[in-house]
């Protein structure tokens, strides 16, 4: 497939890494920003591919797991409701709420259903005018001209038995929330590409800024992650802090100008919660007024549900990128995607859950000799300060 | 976080005042709402994410920053001979440059 | 079957009572208090349905073998036993039907441990409501796939249920088949140094059944792979082999996909195994489908393929054998067995990392992140 397949390119990735260990000089914590990004790291097991010394911690940006449990509950309440048709994207089926995921909503009867795009609710209310159609509107930036586009469209052509239970979380205020966060490792971003080619990249100038850090906005495919790693290696290693765009091909500085102007008319932006972190304010989009009539937290009697998140876990600092699925006693034990307990865990996308669908919590003992049947070339010129302890030591190695 | 996959646009049409296309990922193909991209031709490129075009891609911006990639060791004067000639050889398991990066020990 | 809404409110009050807050709860002896789809997924959920409910109650050697099919021996034949329920939505899918399912999913269950598939029976529970003519289609296309196969229909039995109660059609199919050569084919007999073969290309027959899912429906050629492999395993077995025992394993990557089958024979055998990403071949439009949909062809169904654990020194005889035959035209070695990392399956990828591939964990989901 044409954009995908040559950057999964194993010759231009070792020129990369090559690259890397000619410009590296000390070990950096780097930051993929996206959920996305981090699976593709954990699939493709770019992760052992990186010179010694260079760590990717994983972002927050996986709009499935930020999801606070509270929504989810609001969510399983109105899906519960015989009248309801309840419409989401296949992530959310099995994230679980206080009782129970939309699975076992729907085993008890419960009508819910996949959707692929938010314009299939469009049709499904269409097909069923006594029912009340409501999508679960999550997503961060990138779902946002999606979502936006449904309540438009709804309001339009007055489908009134349609409405959206709307948590939407924007990246900027979380990239804050982690570099002013006492205890800080990450000193370089891999930006969320996917929310830039809507957004564009010029939001990042201040962060990037303010912080003096590199930010360098970056696609998903493995040539993509490395060569993003690579730029912010060199930002680093000559001592810039500015926001590049290794993504070129798919967006620019000012984004995808119509997508924001209909984001615009139909979201406001307000203070969101976040699984695993917290309130953060200006963090998310909320249905403007003018949109009510299709605001299912304003339809349905749903404003006194409030669930505390578990103490255990501790996803937070995972999100926040303080700490690995490693690091937790739960992880692969009392913790797993079948029987999790937090933000991370939920979706596929999160971290512990990625480390988990690729075997990280399993301990394959002599796969390391895979990367010693012919080894790579070795540069002996360059001099790289191997750390105490490898944070990786239950991976394959 | 947002999986958004490139595909060719190969049809174009409006429906309900939408604009929409029939975009090809591999061998398939589906459709997705050109709302966002509203200047796109058929036979462009476009990242589709959730049902919903939200990016052209450059095609040309693409085959240069590719083409820089490619190049990547002539510039930084890094042979990889090693690399190319194990790839062209039968290796039967596991040729070289899958472990090329891999040098951890 | 309580009606939808009393049973919600059974559940409110059970969840009123032992709710507990969301982190403190203990591992539990048997995660659901009801059956989800991921139940039927074939995946760890499915594992964890046989573990905990089914084996505990009919333990006995045979059964703990968990092949996809017994081998029992009566006055000194031997003979492979197997059972299959069929449920699919829709009916009728490009490249098959339920029929032709329910016939070659037994006759491939059977082939597996090396038989030669001969009588099936058929049980169908029909719902209320559904028309003659489809299940005329259906039977028709049942003939036609026990044709193809070499096997006859020899008993059945017939039930309908009230409209609503059924998807139309569910038909369970259970076959005999005899072993006839002096060979012992069965997961556990997986042995470091065995190649493994893979008859063709992964993720046909679950992305067309995917294809057709309201919503997510796309345009492109997908056919289900639905075909009975018995003839191909026929002619694997009639390699020229100085020894009977060349084949170690045979298991074909049904639900769960190639992954979840590896995975289990990895457990079963505790061996470890090594796959090369770039040999496992995938089709443009199963490629596409799974890219859109994010979704991962090892997870995903076939139903007319493959994998064969086969010693080194006759892999090559094996593959050549396979390419003969219509259902192996494109089989490849995929990888080989290996003592390290006993239960675990690794695999190289594409780009040159290592990932470790797991069972698959419950229903293949599309994805938007």
């Amino acid at each position: 497939m044409k954009y995908l397949d040559e950057y999964r390119n194993g010759d231009i990735a070792a020129k990369i890494v090559a690259e890397m260990r000619r410009v590296q000089t000390r070990p950096w914590v780097l930051m993929e920003v996206c959920g996305g990004q981090t699976h593709s790291i954990v699939k493709n097991g770019l992760d052992h591919l990186l010179p010694e010394g260079v760590e990717l911690v994983h972002g927050p940006g996986c709009p499935v797991c930020v999801t606070p449990l509270e929504m989810i509950d609001k969510a399983h309440a109105i899906a519960r409701s015989p009248k309801v048709i309840f419409c989401s994207f296949g992530d959310m089926l099995r994230v679980p709420g206080s009782d129970g995921d939309l699975f076992s909503i729907k085993s008890l009867g419960g009508d819910v259903r996949i959707v692929y795009s938010p314009l299939d609710c469009l049709k499904i209310a269409r097909a069923n005018p006594e029912k009340h159609v409501v999508f679960f509107a999550i997503g961060f930036e990138t779902t946002a001209p999606a979502n936006a586009m449904l309540a438009w469209r709804a309001r339009e052509e007055q489908v009134n038995n349609l409405s959206l239970l709307v948590s939407h979380v924007l990246v900027p205020p979380a990239l804050e929330a982690i570099l002013s966060a006492t205890g800080n490792r990450v000193q370089g971003f891999l930006g969320p590409g996917h929310v830039c080619a809507v957004m564009g990249y010029s939001e990042y100038d201040p962060i990037s800024a303010r912080h003096r850090v590199p930010i360098v906005i970056t696609g998903f495919e493995p040539i993509d992650i490395l060569e993003g790693t690579l730029m912010t290696i060199k930002q680093l290693e000559e001592g810039r802090a500015t926001v590049e765009n290794q993504y070129s091909r798919i967006l620019t500085r000012q984004g995808n100008l119509p997508a924001q102007q209909l984001i615009g008319k139909v979201f406001g932006v307000g203070d969101r919660k976040w699984r695993g972190i917290g309130s953060i304010p200006m963090s998310g989009y909320h249905l403007r007024d003018e949109f009510s009539r299709h605001d299912a937290e304003k339809l349905f009697d749903v404003a006194e549900i409030a669930t505390l998140e578990p103490e255990i876990c501790i996803s937070g600092e995972i999100l926040r990128g303080l700490k690995k699925p490693h690091d937790c006693p739960a992880f692969g034990a009392l913790c797993t995607p079948q029987h999790p307990l937090g933000a991370t865990m939920v979706s596929a996308e999160g971290a512990c859950a990625a480390y988990y669908a690729y075997g990280r919590h399993l301990n394959p003992q002599g796969a390391d000799k895979l990367h010693q049947i012919v080894p790579g070339p070795v540069r002996d010129d360059v001099s790289v300060k191997p750390r105490e302890e490898r944070e990786y030591t239950h991976a394959g190695r | 976080m947002c999986l958004a996959i490139p595909g060719k646009v190969v049809d174009t049409y409006d429906q309900r005042g939408l604009r929409m296309a029939k975009v090809q990922f591999g061998g398939i193909v589906r459709e997705a709402c050109l709302e966002y991209v509203p200047e796109t031709q058929v036979g462009e490129y476009v990242l589709v994410h959730v049902g919903f075009a939200i990016s052209r891609i450059d095609e040309a911006e693409a085959g240069r920053t590719y083409q820089a990639l490619k190049d990547l060791d002539q510039l930084t004067e890094l042979e990889s001979p090693v690399v190319e000639e194990i790839t062209e050889t039968d290796e039967p398991s596991y040729p070289a440059w899958m472990n090329a990066g891999d040098l951890r020990r | 079957m309580p009606a939808a809404e009393d049973d919600l409110k059974t559940e409110k009050t059970i969840a009123g009572e032992s709710l507990t807050p969301f982190g403190s709860c203990p591992i539990p002896i048997f995660d659901h208090k009801r059956i989800v789809l991921g139940h039927g997924s074939g995946g760890k959920l499915t594992a964890d349905l046989i573990d905990k409910i089914f084996l505990p109650a009919f333990r006995n050697p045979t059964l703990d073998k968990l092949d996809d099919q017994a081998v029992l021996t009566i006055r000194g034949v031997r003979l492979a036993f197997s059972t299959d329920s069929f449920v699919v939505t829709p009916i009728f899918f490009p490249g098959g039907d339920i029929g032709r399912l329910a016939i070659h999913g037994t006759v491939n269950d059977l082939a597996m441990s090396g038989a030669r598939p001969l009588y099936l029976s058929a049980a169908f529970i029909l719902e209320e409501g559904l028309a003659v003519d489809d299940l005329s289609r259906v039977v028709e296309s049942m003939r036609g796939a026990a044709a193809e196969a070499g096997v006859q229909l020899v008993t059945g039995d017939t039930k309908v249920v009230n409209r609503g109660k059924g998807d139309q059609i569910f038909i369970t199919t259970t076959g005999i088949g005899v072993i006839d050569h002096n060979i012992s084919i069965s997961a556990d007999h997986a042995r470091p140094g065995d190649k493994i073969i893979l008859s063709g290309y992964i993720g046909d027959h679950g992305m067309t059944i995917m294809s057709q899912r309201e919503g997510l429906e796309f345009e492109g050629a997908i056919e289900s792979d639905c075909a009975p492999l018995n003839g191909l395993v026929s002619a694997m077995l009639a390699t020229a082999s100085p020894t009977n025992d060349f084949i170690h394993t045979l298991r074909d990557p049904t639900r769960g996909g190639v992954a979840t089958t590896l995975n289990e024979i990895a457990k079963h055998a505790n061996v470890g195994m090594v796959l090369d990403e770039r040999t496992i071949p995938v089709r443009e439009t199963v490629k596409g489908a799974c890219e859109v949909l994010g979704l991962d062809p090892l997870y995903v169904a076939n139903e007319g393929k493959l994998l064969a654990l086969v010693v080194p020194e006759m892999a090559g005889a094996v593959l050549q054998q396979m390419r003969q035959h219509r259902l192996g035209h494109d089989a490849v070695i995929i990888g080989e067995v290996v003592e390290d990392h006993p239960g675990m399956v690794l695999m190289k990828t594409e780009i040159g990392g290592t990932r470790v591939l797991d069972v698959m964990f419950g229903e293949q989901l599309p994805r938007i992140c």
